[in-house]
């Protein structure tokens, strides 16, 4: 039995730090979305929400709030939070009702509006928190991208300029994408002449966070043939496995990986794909663009070879020889990525599979990808979630 | 001794950032960890209730004193001064933090490196040791926390 649904219709509301409520970047992303498909919201099922933990009770029943938004019509809703992987849960909740055969047409969506500043720790003294003890010992989120940075540098003689050259290709692709809050090139030299956060990544080598909506309408095939889109792009698989234990690398808020003296140790990042591929019968070869959580311009490096596009160690040498650029063999990030967005949580999975959806239609503009015929995202968050999702023409 | 060398150096005491993490013997001080005592499986921070080894249902854990030297996994610094419940002197002052490798246990632990020691002066592979040292002082003690130095025998020709 085929696990494929189709995606009628995509949405966007421009990532930024717009200050409103979270609502109306999902509804101005479903909407969209909506337009897109040619359904009509009172067609819809099911509304598969991703929750936002930041934004009070509305956040975490997000999927009841965007319906409310949209206008109560009777369909059936569910939330998902899953941290980063907050949008494919939401995505792999809609497949599941459609593919059951409960519902034929469904709308995911995922909003979020950020603090001002720097996301601070809970107040008080919790030294059983993992999260409150590496904050005590002075570790922050940039020193465990710092670690995975440095750690490249010294296995496969990664430079600073590699990481810069990321930055830089990102910055290009985002310059062309109207959804994009950061749209400005830089060179290297600017990266270079930014602040040194945990060396060796300086300010520019870092996502911030950002406001945001992203949305999709998805259907059964059978829906999409019968109202003249059997053309749609489709969904080959989602990935959302956990880690298998012990751990081989490392993983925020933790002070030390788990002890890999009894059982093998697994790199979770690296398997996250690999159901992914199993479940679409796509090898790593068919992939023509890549959409991977660049949370610094370092992972976006070891995203590839994980996603098996190269192999360990390769991957800065695609950068240097501009692989990895809108216009080369194998184009990453050609949004702009996490580089020119900034992480909106629960709408960036969502996003990923928006972008990776007008590539694959050919409506991406000065950012084509030039015969775009499978794209793969992946994304890893806290606790455990992540995701991978494989889009096919 | 060492208490001693505190109260001539002044009135403060001092006592550990984190209770139960650390044995306090200023020469030789482990990370206190444990191990499962149906697989063999070593936790740091300890783990209380269940072994998380998904092929054992352990339940019970003895403390075990880990390995006080390792080898550098990968290392980075604090170029600005980390948010509460970090308490930093005044003013702040950057700090290198290492991911050291212990053998028996493959486990990387993370620690902040001593003062004087710069991301510039670490390798991957360079043999580290646990030291005792202060991560910050208030008006009533000083609080002290483990950090990895590079073993003197890296410095040999130094
Ligand atoms: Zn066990």
């Amino acid at each position: 039995m085929s696990h494929d649904i189709a995606i009628l219709g995509v949405g966007m509301h421009p990532w930024g730090k717009w200050g409103r409520n979270f609502t109306e970047y999902g509804v101005k992303a479903a909407r969209d979305a909506l337009a897109d498909s040619g359904v009509a919201w009172q067609d819809i099922g099911f509304v598969s929400g991703a929750a936002t933990m930041r934004c009070g009770y509305p956040g975490y029943v997000a999927g009841a709030t965007f319906a409310q938004a949209l206008g109560w019509q009777g369909a059936e809703v569910n939330t998902s939070y899953a941290a980063c992987a907050s949008g494919s849960q939401a995505l792999a909740a809609a497949r599941s009702k459609i593919l059951s055969g409960a519902c034929e047409v469904a709308l995911v969506v995922g909003a979020d509006t950020t603090p001002k500043g720097f996301l601070a720790p809970q107040k008080g003294e919790r030294p059983d928190d993992p999260d409150w003890v590496r904050f005590r010992l002075g570790i922050t989120n940039p020193t465990y991208f710092a670690l995975y940075a440095r750690r490249r540098m010294e296995m496969y003689g990664d430079t600073q300029d590699d990481f810069a050259r990321v930055k830089v290709k990102n910055a290009e692709h985002g310059f062309e994408n109207p959804n994009a809050r950061y749209r400005k090139k830089f060179t290297a030299d600017d990266v270079a002449a930014s602040n040194m956060v945990a060396d060796p990544l300086r300010l520019m080598d870092i996502c911030a966070t950002s406001d945001g909506g992203a949305a999709l309408v998805v259907s059964s095939l059978e829906y999409a043939r019968k109202i003249g889109r059997g053309d749609a792009v489709k969904v080959a698989a989602i990935s959302t496995v956990t880690p298998t234990y012990a751990s081989a690398v490392i993983e925020m808020p933790d002070i030390a990986t788990d002890s890999a003296a009894v059982v093998e140790a697994h790199s979770f990042r690296a398997a996250l794909p690999v159901k992914a591929y199993e479940e679409a019968g796509i090898s790593p070869q068919d992939v023509s663009v890549a959409e991977v959580y660049d949370l610094s311009t370092a992972l976006e490096l070891d995203w590839m070879e994980d996603l098996q596009l190269c192999e360990r160690g390769q991957a800065a040498r695609l950068v240097r020889d501009g692989v990895t650029k809108v216009g080369g063999r194998l184009p990453v990030n050609p949004s702009g990525g996490l580089a020119c967005f900034g992480e909106a949580v629960p709408a960036q999975a969502i996003a990923q599979v928006c972008e990776l959806t007008w590539q694959l239609r050919g409506q991406a503009g000065a950012r084509q990808v030039n015969n775009a015929q499978v794209g793969i995202t992946a994304n890893q968050g806290l606790f455990g979630h992540g995701s991978s999702v494989i889009l096919k023409r | 001794m060492s208490e001693e060398t505190n109260a001539a150096a002044g009135t403060k005491t001092r006592q550990p950032a984190l209770e139960g993490w650390f044995t306090l013997n200023q020469d030789q001080p482990h990370l206190i960890g444990n191990q499962c005592n149906r697989c063999g499986t070593y936790y740091f921070p300890r783990a209380r209730h269940f072994c998380k080894n998904p092929a054992c249902d352990g339940e019970q854990f003895d403390d075990v004193e880990l390995s006080r030297t390792g080898r550098v996994w990968s290392f980075t610094n604090a170029e600005y001064q980390p948010p509460p419940p970090y308490v930093a002197a005044e003013p702040f002052v950057p700090f290198t933090i290492a991911a050291v490798e212990l053998a028996k246990e493959k486990m990387i632990v993370l620690g902040q490196v001593v003062a004087g020691v710069n991301p510039s002066d670490l390798k991957a592979g360079m043999e580290m040791e646990l030291v005792l040292d202060t991560l910050f002082e208030d008006d009533s003690a000083e609080h002290i926390t483990w950090k990895w130095k590079p073993v003197a025998s890296n410095h040999h020709e130094s």
